[in-house]
């Protein structure tokens, strides 16, 4: 029986937003399944569904074996939460945030504070339990968020977007967390905006974009399915004449957005090979390159090859003005 | 349930006593008001139909504590409604506890702290003179029609921030707090006050708590004035409950 699993899982707004528009998931137990999509894709409304924070407007989801909609109390007992922004009481202690989430997942009281210690400890937060969270750092703040969550040793657990705006070394802290969970056998739906991180963590990955679901798999295997590396180029002068240079290079691959740092970026069709006579061709039309760079086929490929654009914030479509407007969840 | 309410009730109390700027209005708006009443109004005794009272700090004193709990309950709901734009509030309902433990976590503390606030003006005014009349049964009398009340202000407090989510609506209602109180018999006795508001005062259910609790203080304790002030507290506080409760269910249903 997989852990998660939705069938034509919707929601709707008032206003006539359809923020989630039929997505089926299945996600086994013990895998961490990466949920991928832009701000406003749906990421952040189908988890508030599935934790039963939303009540879906159509379709059905079963988490740990119950129905979100029909048996809410039976899946809030065997999930964990860390929803976006670490929404913790900065008025209370880290401890004191522990004991209050013990308590109200029902720890015997004789093992809420022993519990509570082990998991500050786990997270690395001993030495600050007794300061009140207001004075934590956005990296501790998210420790403890997830120290939180694993309270009651849920099933499963979700994360959303965990590492937001954390700290490199903050955000490794929080990987070692996860893949350490992964190993005990914890499920673990993780959404995120970077896809480094669905990289690195995840078992498999699924990609929504305007409320559904446009791709779905491991990691090498969603690489694989783009295939073809592409080449970024960057040219010389204040004033490149990209035009010219798009007219020159569509010979050879088709245009893709052009990620930050670079002019123009196209998808090789005969791969590493062209890029001799792609040089050639843009010498020929007198258009000096100044660097140009050839990139294996990652997780960002196949966003942009799914929805038309970067995932990442810096990184917006130059290419496409037409990309899809973002659904307000 | 009843471990989770004592919780949430414990947390809700320790937090209103870290947040300083929240307490201090508490008693300290009606602490000054008291002040100024007094050293402005106490001549008003010797109206004819005043009642017979030592002083007129005694007569004041269920004003000021009236006054407060609805500033209590006001703090209430403001308190409630930074946790719902702040997040914290799903993190409770997402929590596998009866939903309504929140609520009512939220309310004990609010009866909690009612308590605190009839003691603080009970101990003001016997700093300044003040006589309870019913002595040590009295001030437990007191206690008792404020915690009630107290809570139904609280209940109120919570209901509006369910509804409007935000904390500067519900914080928006403070003025209002001012003119229930001034419609009804909390400053002056209901005979003194002109059409037409004796009459709203008539209705007005803080008259008649404000009452109870100046009974005991004023005089020996009389059945009459004490219960009805029980009654309106109590039925100020099941009403509001039952709507707070309902605004919950109505906000979790349109989640």
């Amino acid at each position: 029986m997989a852990a998660i699993e939705t069938t034509d899982l919707r929601r709707s707004f008032k206003g006539g937003i359809h923020a989630v528009r039929g997505i089926d998931i299945a996600v086994q137990r013990g895998e961490v399944y990466g949920f991928l999509g832009p701000n406003g894709a749906g990421k952040s409304t189908t988890v508030r569904m599935l934790v039963t924070l939303l009540r879906p407007t159509g379709g059905s989801a079963r988490v740990a074996g119950h129905d979100v909609a029909t048996e809410p109390d039976a899946v809030r007992r065997k999930i964990g939460v860390a929803l976006q922004d670490a929404a913790l009481d900065g008025l209370m202690t880290g401890r004191e945030l522990m004991e209050l989430q013990a308590t109200l997942h029902g720890i015997a009281p004789a093992d809420v504070a022993p519990r509570a210690r082990r998991l500050l400890d786990r997270v690395g937060l001993t030495d600050a339990q007794e300061r009140r969270v207001a004075t934590y750092s956005g990296g501790m703040r998210r420790r403890l968020d997830l120290a939180m969550a694993l309270v009651h040793a849920p099933e499963v657990l979700f994360l959303d977007e965990p590492t937001t705006g954390l700290d490199p070394v903050s955000r490794l802290t929080l990987w070692e967390e996860i893949r350490r969970l992964k190993a005990n056998g914890t499920t673990v739906f993780l959404t995120t905006q970077y896809l480094e991180e669905a990289d690195q963590l995840a078992d498999r990955v699924g990609i929504i974009n305007q409320g559904v679901i446009v791709a779905e798999g491991t990691p090498a295997y969603l690489k694989a399915q783009v295939g073809r590396p592409h080449l970024d180029l960057t040219f010389a002068g204040s004033e490149p004449d990209l035009e010219r240079a798009r007219d020159v290079l569509v010979r050879f691959g088709d245009h893709r957005p052009a990620s930050e740092g670079c002019h123009l970026s196209i998808a090789l069709q005969d791969g590493a090979g062209e890029i001799a006579p792609v040089v050639r061709a843009l010498d020929d039309a007198g258009l000096q390159v100044a660097s140009l760079e050839l990139v294996q086929p990652t997780l960002d490929d196949v966003f942009v090859e799914k929805t038309g654009r970067h995932l990442e914030g810096a990184a917006e479509p130059r290419e496409t003005a037409e990309a899809p407007p973002a659904v307000v969840t | 349930m009843t471990r989770a309410v004592v919780a949430l009730g414990r947390r809700a109390l320790r937090n209103t006593f870290r947040r300083p700027q929240f307490l201090a209005p508490l008693v300290a708006f009606p602490s000054l008001f008291l002040a100024v009443n007094v050293g402005g109004l106490h001549r008003t005794t010797t109206l004819p139909g005043f009642p017979a009272v030592h002083g007129f700090l005694d007569f004041q004193l269920a004003a000021a504590m009236t006054q407060s709990l609805l500033l209590g309950g006001v703090s209430s709901g403001i308190a409630i409604a930074l946790e719902i734009e702040g997040g914290f509030f799903d993190r409770l309902v997402a929590s596998p506890i009866p939903r309504v433990a929140i609520v009512l976590g939220r309310l004990a503390a609010t009866a909690a702290l009612a308590c605190l606030q009839v003691v603080w003006f009970i101990a003001v005014g016997l700093i300044f003179g003040a006589h309870i009349a019913a002595g040590a049964p009295g001030v437990l009398v007191v206690i008792l029609i404020g915690a009630v009340a107290g809570t139904g202000f609280g209940a109120i407090g919570v209901m509006l921030a369910l509804r409007a989510r935000n904390a500067s609506t519900v914080q928006g209602i403070f003025p209002l707090v001012f003119v229930v109180l001034f419609v009804s018999s909390a400053f002056f006795p209901r005979d003194l006050l002109a059409s037409p508001v004796d009459a709203i005062a008539r209705y007005n259910p803080l008259s008649y708590i404000a009452d109870g609790m100046r009974d005991p203080i004023i005089s020996s304790i009389s059945a009459a004035p004490v219960l009805e002030g029980l009654a309106a507290a109590g039925g100020v506080a099941l009403v509001a409950i039952a709507l707070s409760v309902a605004a919950l269910r109505t906000r979790l249903r349109e989640a």
